[in-house]
């Protein structure tokens, strides 16, 4: 502290007796937490053995959240299958949405009335209506309509034609297109978002480099809107994981409906609960590390210096701990 | 080179540009100043077709901007060849504009690249040509946002050449940096003057104006209040307007 021979002066920091008592409870309650979930504790049902004509009765030590069988069924084929649905349903819609999204609000900018007329209502319909409502109605769109044509109205003229909606369209697809077209008008909102926050004066730039339109969104505006939309996109995507679960109200066996499905033979409703939660909990933890990275590719140049990446930042502290043991020895051993 | 015939352009009922009259010939500098307001950027922005003008004619190398003349009527030009048609019109702008997730190189390389088809190798080699020329090409693996604002518009001319224009549009270039990084600049511009760049530059360095230019607008208002050699219009201006202006820049 003095290596430049100054008076060295010891800085007493102050004491923050409030900030300990909280600490204390926290500490306490965290205490119980662990106490109440990870360790056993004797339940109300007794076993008692009867020795030399003496009965002892004692109670039997059982896990409170019945870890013995969530680590049953943590890793059952019907709940990784469940699991293998329910990324599909996510990724599946999370890329339609987001498509849609990004078109949506490409359109909602367009200087033509009519398609930017078109975006704000799909975008009024789709966020103003519940998504289970959209779902359930996808899934049972076979009953309104047994075949479907796409040509042109009035005429006998079709481009497509479906028949038995009911079977070429499976009850997965329907909830595919209900997230995904639901997902599209919230992301059409996200998106719009980004390309506003870009700098009119990157757009003049690029236009005055001779780019069309097309050229400047796909090149300069995108990119760097980019930067605003992956946060929430990413809240998106998380959301998402856990929508996907009302697919389970029209029968699809993703996650949530594989435990429920489980739960209901053998009614173990808390253990099966925990194994749901757990994976996603694990989903959503692979998901947010994506996000960070996604996200530092995506601020390059916005900020001077990019912050370290958390591996970065612990070799950093590493080695910031390694020097201050070195220093620290090659001071004393210049004091003896 | 660039011909402008009494052109004119409103903006919601209130008229910017009341009819401009302006010619600059090729290899000439035409440094215009006026007051804020008076309709500077406008008429640059009018020039590559930024803004459509409402009246008048605007010829750049003998072409109509933005239109076509067939039949004794205008037809207005696809998107694609206007912007085929600005892309030999290089522009610069006073808040430099650089693209912020491109690195220099990159900034100088896109625009060669995306709209005149240039191979990337061939590209990336003028973009380092170019920024030799400005003085950057330690820099070109920076983002904007590392570079100090005489830099980035160092870099912003480049990119502005990288496009091989017959005419560069400046829009003070220099308003926006700190007093010691205006010489930069104006170093930079001087040397492209002196090769033989069609030059328009709004500008308030009056010294830059007096030196390099062939001809000096006053813009006052939306009108052409004066023009002519710099030394005359600079240090002997006839309109009281322009007396007024320049006792308050100068
Ligand atoms: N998009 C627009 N909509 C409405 N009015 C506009 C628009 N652009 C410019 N104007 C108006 O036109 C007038 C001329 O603007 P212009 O930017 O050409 O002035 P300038 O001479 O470049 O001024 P400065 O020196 O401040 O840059 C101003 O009064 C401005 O308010
Ligand atoms: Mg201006």
């Amino acid at each position: 502290m003095d290596t430049n021979g100054d008076v060295a002066v010891k800085v007493v920091p102050v004491r923050h007796v409030g900030r300990w008592f909280g600490v204390a409870g926290v500490a306490l309650f965290v205490a119980m937490l662990i106490h109440t979930t990870l360790f056993k504790v004797a339940s109300s049902t007794k076993t008692c053995v009867t020795t030399n004509g003496v009965k002892t009765c004692h109670g039997v030590l059982v896990w409170r959240f019945q870890w013995d069988i969530v680590g049953q069924y943590f890793t059952s084929s019907e709940v990784l299958h469940g699991l293998l649905i329910t990324v599909e349903l996510t990724v599946i819609s999370m890329v339609i949405g987001i498509v849609l999204g990004m078109i949506v609000a490409v359109m909602r900018m367009s200087p033509n009335r009519v398609l930017a007329g078109v975006a704000w209502t799909y975008t009024w319909f789709f966020r103003g209506t519940p998504v289970l409502v959209q779902i359930t109605f996808w899934a049972f769109i076979g009953a309104l309509y047994p075949h479907i044509s796409i040509g042109i109205p009035f005429t006998h003229i079709a481009f497509v034609h479906i028949t038995n909606v009911n079977v070429t369209f499976t009850t997965l697809e329907a909830v595919i297109v209900g997230l995904g077209l639901n997902e599209g008008a919230y992301m059409s909102e996200i998106a719009r978002a980004g390309l506003i926050s870009v700098d009119e004066g990157q757009i003049e730039a690029a236009t005055s480099l001779g780019m069309t339109r097309r050229q400047s969104l796909r090149l300069i505006v995108i990119p760097q809107a980019m930067r605003v939309i992956i946060p929430p996109t990413g809240n998106e995507v998380i959301s998402m994981l856990k929508t996907s679960s009302l697919a389970s109200t029209v029968a699809v066996l993703e996650l949530f409906g594989a435990v429920s499905n489980i739960s209901a033979q053998n009614f173990k409703i808390m253990p099966l609960l925990i194994v749901a939660s757990i994976w996603y909990l694990i989903v959503t933890t692979v998901l947010s590390i994506g996000q960070f990275y996604l996200e530092r590719y995506f601020a390059r140049g916005a900020l001077r210096s990019p912050p370290p990446t958390p591996i970065q930042r612990l070799k950093r502290d590493a080695r910031g701990i390694a020097s201050k043991f070195r220093t620290k020895r090659g001071v004393s051993g210049a004091g003896a | 080179m660039v011909e402008v015939r009494g052109v004119r352009k409103s903006y919601a009922g209130v008229e910017v540009l009341k009819s401009v009259d302006l010619t600059v010939n090729r290899s000439e500098v035409t440094c215009l100043i006026g007051p804020s307001g008076s309709g500077k950027s406008t008429l640059l922005r009018c020039v590559n077709h930024l803004e459509k003008h409402d009246a008048g004619e605007l010829r750049v190398d003998g072409e109509l901007v933005g239109y076509e003349a067939r039949n004794g009527k205008l037809y207005e030009l696809s998107d694609k060849r206007v912007c085929e048609k600005r892309s030999h019109i290089g522009m610069v702008f006073q808040r430099f504009n650089l693209f912020q997730h491109l690195t220099v190189l990159d900034n100088v390389t896109i625009g060669q690249t995306q709209v005149k088809n240039i191979a990337r190798e061939k590209a990336r080699a003028k973009a380092r040509e170019l920024l030799a020329r400005v003085g950057l090409d330690a820099k070109e693996k920076h983002y904007p946002a590392q570079l100090s604002g005489g830099q980035q518009q160092r870099v912003a001319i480049a990119r502005a050449l990288a496009m091989e224009p017959k005419l560069m549009l400046f829009d003070e270039p220099t308003s926006a940096l700190d007093p010691e990084l205006v010489g930069e600049v104006l170093d930079v511009m001087k040397d492209l003057a002196k090769s033989g760049m069609t030059m328009i530059v709004v500008t308030h360095e009056m010294g830059f104006a007096r030196e390099v230019a062939d001809t000096v607008y006053f813009l006052d208002g939306g009108i052409i209040e004066e023009f002519g050699d710099p030394h005359k219009v600079l240090t002997a201006p006839s309109s009281e307007r322009l007396k007024s202006f320049l006792s308050k820049v100068l």
